[in-house]
């Protein structure tokens, strides 16, 4: 009953948007096509923004559309989740001085005005949090059922003097993530399929411009890649960054912090805890000279205390991401689709 | 069929109990567990049911089996042996020295 | 918060589980040839997979996962089923496993992509909120799962529900299985580790005439690294012994007779029945079925199911090719497969080996082959 004549494989289905292989697959196949050459980096390395050279520095632009379901939710709301994504997203590529900030927004017919006023505080303290002032946007009504709720688009420019990509580790760079992972999927997860459970699963949407900011500047050159692990975890940052870098990664698994209630809640489920999405942490590689030295500028920041060395690239196996679990060793695997909860 | 997670009893009401799972809690039936569940009981969840009372000595009781079965296959001198070795080679390193 | 519980780190010591990898390796080397073991589980699948723990197995010890996802072998026309209901216009709840799993055309997510009322469930209750929340409209329970699960199911179907909640059973018996793969005449799997889980409800003793009959120990297993390690080393022992004996290494949750009012739930509310599993053919007493008495509850019974317009008959075409069957007998590989990687690939999946990320074929596809990590350096040099 196939109501426009078109098979499954010719429709988009929700695991395009998910951020793992499909999401990949739509994009390169599709969109890739937009890409034109510029001074710079461009659509063509689909990197967390693009990069464009103006005079002896950088402008770096990125834009993120929001649609998260629910609205509000355990440490945040589509406003913070807003402004911060798109603000680490520029960090990500090494401009931790946001210039400018957008902020477009389609609403539903029937939206609560008191729920948009909420969001719009939210967009404001996160903003003044990361020091990036908004500029600009654009606003639109839909019809009731023609839109669910509200969809957030913000876009960030920023100028930097070195561009950090997500294509430059080598064998041998270390890899540290900035803090405990799994907290905003998890916290999500738990309220969107109402599984029932209760404990401090909250997520942990930040802006962390700053945080990288310590970091860059204790690691310098010798920082070499970085990636925010959102949809797809540190697992989907990790294979990028070995796709890209044509290294290895190995990865141990014992090194990886997460909070307490996200594993048992992940154990619960039967997720795992890198497969989830974070909105306030940092995959970061770096030159292992540096290693010690960008660590210890990470933990003594307050969003960075957690900060662990977790993973190194290695020459064999370019592309994949290996775990070591402690007791043995396997790949690990790529996202794909939205996390559903196991019973098997 | 397979997904079991233990978890501390906190409270029970009825045939419902609320558990905790190292911080996170949900509510439980009791159903179909085949001993009495008490406050402070450890229980195996499968799909929102309880479906074991797990014992507390059951730690004690797995780790002796592994043992058992590590005797039996004759392993256990070799075990012992690994670890005199493996306190031979860590002397050689200096205090303090970070472990690999 | 305290953990009283630290099973975590005593069943994860990777001391032990050196100790108890060498007691293998010993017992293979008396054995002298290669020997193939099956396990039944999808959760042991992933517990093998996730810690890694075939990369510290001997060389001549193969671990095959045998039909033990419940997922992966609920046949086509039992998801076309649930679609049907779906597209009808019936709420349909789900565990999230199965929400993926292809008919013979569509899966559920398809149809929920098409405007269907799908909700992914986490247990029985919960679709019996949704049943609540709906009073006007049918809603229906996708109940799958091997008997642990099935459990869970009766035990609801026992108690007060909304006149609007039925069930669609799909739940499946795993000691149906194995006797059909050790009745293959070709099987060459000398021993069984059995799903500690199901063990806990249905106890171990109905193993022991198994065991005696075909002459391959089985050993009950829980799910931590050192639980499965350790009662592989216990299987090869009784292999090398030759004693087709019963062991439980699992006494912390299982016993000889099982949770018996739990047995008595099963029972009361299904009965098992021969049953088609994808790619392996039927199974004699293989699915659990609603008992007549709790026809009311039944969906087939209730509802009118008709697949006609979701499924898909060239595809049943397809399923005659696939050799899963074998695969999962530990008789051929992938690779031995007309389909695998063409017809079959994780995106479109014909066998049930392909189906779940647990599955053989689909580990092969996605790691191309069966990848060798032994050699893979651990550690960097200078972390502390």
């Amino acid at each position: 009953m196939e109501k426009d004549g078109l098979k499954p494989g010719q429709k988009i289905g929700l695991k395009h948007g998910s951020g793992g292989r499909a999401m990949r697959q739509l994009i390169e196949e599709v969109f890739l096509e937009l890409a034109s050459p510029v001074d710079g980096i461009g659509l063509g390395a689909l990197d967390d923004g693009a990069a464009l050279r103006v005079g002896d520095q950088w402008l770096v632009i990125t834009t993120d559309s929001h649609v998260v379901h629910p609205i509000f939710f355990p440490g945040g709301d589509i406003g913070r989740i807003s402004v911060s994504g798109t603000v680490n997203d520029l960090a990500m590529m090494g401009a931790t001085e946001p210039m400018a900030l957008t902020c477009a927004v389609i609403l539903e017919e029937g939206f609560s005005r008191p729920d948009l006023e909420r969001i719009r505080d939210s967009l404001k303290a996160t903003a003044l949090e990361a020091g990036a002032p908004f500029v600009t946007g654009d606003t639109k009504v839909m019809g009731r059922g023609e839109v669910d709720g509200i969809v957030l688009n913000t876009t960030g420019v920023a100028l930097t003097r070195r561009v950090v990509s997500d294509a430059g580790l080598r064998a041998g760079d270390l890899l540290i993530v900035t803090g405990q992972v799994g907290d905003h999927g998890m916290a999500i997860m738990a309220r969107r399929h109402d599984l029932g459970l209760s404990g401090d699963l909250r997520s942990d949407v930040a802006p962390i411009n700053g945080l990288i900011r310590a970091a860059l500047a204790a690691g310098g050159d010798d920082v070499v890649a970085m990636k925010d692990p959102t949809r797809g975890g540190v697992s989907g940052s990790l294979h990028e960054m070995a796709a890209k870098g044509k290294v290895g990664i190995v990865l141990e698994e014992q090194r990886v912090p997460v909070r307490d209630e996200v594993r048992a809640a992940c154990d619960m489920l039967g997720i795992d805890p890198l497969l989830v999405a974070n909105e306030g942490k940092a995959v970061i590689g770096v030159r292992a000279a540096s290693a010690e030295k960008v660590l210890a500028a990470l933990r003594a920041h307050p969003l960075g205390r957690d900060a662990a060395i977790f993973a190194h690239a290695i020459a064999e196996r370019p592309g994949s991401v290996i775990l070591d679990t402690g007791l043995g060793r396997r790949l690990l695997t790529e996202p794909e689709g939205e996390l559903l909860p196991r019973i098997c | 069929m397979c997904l079991g997670v233990p978890g501390k009893v906190l409270a029970i009401d009825g045939l419902s109990a609320t558990v905790d799972f190292f911080g996170v809690q949900k509510t439980l039936r009791l159903d179909i567990v085949d001993e009495p569940v008490a406050v402070g009981d450890y229980v195996l969840n499968h799909v929102g049911f309880a479906i074991r009372r797990i014992p507390p000595d059951e730690v004690q009781e797995t780790l002796a089996l592994f043992d058992q079965i590590l005797d039996v296959s004759g392993a256990r001198a070799d075990l012992m042996a690994m670890d005199v070795q493996g306190e031979i080679a860590a002397g050689a390193a200096p205090a303090g020295a970070p472990k690999g | 918060m305290a953990k009283d519980l630290t099973q975590e780190l005593k069943f994860r010591d990777p001391a032990k589980a050196r100790a108890l990898s060498e007691a293998m390796q010993r017992n293979l080397d008396a054995i002298g040839r290669e020997v193939s073991v099956m396990h039944v589980c999808g959760s042991h699948e992933q517990a093998i997979a996730r810690f890694g723990l075939r990369a510290v197995l001997p060389p001549q010890l193969k671990l095959i996962m045998g039909p033990g996802c419940p997922v992966c072998v609920t046949d086509g026309p039992e998801v076309d089923e649930a679609v049907a209901l779906a597209v009808g216009g019936a709420h349909v709840c789900t565990y999230g496993d199965m929400l993926r799993l292809p008919g013979t055309a569509r899966s559920l997510a398809d149809a929920q992509a098409d405007g269907g009322k799908v909700h992914v469930v986490y247990s029985v209750a919960q679709a019996v909120e949704v049943a609540t929340a709906h009073p006007a409209e049918q809603v229906v329970f996708m109940a799958s799962g091997f008997e642990t699960t099935a459990v869970a199911t009766a035990a609801v179907a026992l108690g007060p529900l909304p006149p609007n909640f039925s069930i669609l059973s799909v739940h499946k018996y795993v000691p149906a299985a194995m006797e059909v793969v050790s009745r293959s005449k070709e099987s060459n799997i000398e021993g069984f580790i059995a799903a500690g889980h199901a063990a806990i409800i249905t106890g171990y003793a109905l193993f022991e005439p198994f065991a005696a009959r075909t002459g391959a120990p089985v050993v009950v297993a829980g799910f931590e690294p050192l639980d499965i390690l350790a009662a592989i080393v216990k299987l090869t022992d009784l292999i090398r012994e030759r004693r087709p004996e019963v062991f439980n290494a699992y006494p912390r949750c299982v016993s000889r007779d099982g949770n018996l009012p739990a047995q008595k739930v099963l029972w009361k509310v299904f009965e098992p029945r021969p049953g088609k599993w994808r790619g392996i053919a039927e199974v004699p007493d293989g699915n659990l079925d609603l008992r007549p008495e709790f026809a009311h509850l039944d969906a087939r019974r209730r509802l009118s199911v008709d697949t006609a317009g979701v499924r898909d008959e060239a595809a049943a075409g397809l399923e005659r090719e696939c050799i899963c069957g074998p695969i999962m007998m530990g008789l051929a590989s992938p690779h031995d497969c007309p389909l695998f990687g063409k017809a079959c690939v994780p995106e479109a999946p014909v066998g049930a080996c392909m189906v779940s990320s647990e599955g053989t074929c689909r580990i092969w596809h996605t790691y191309g082959g069966a990848p060798d990590l032994r050699r893979v350096e651990g550690r960097a040099a200078g972390q502390g």
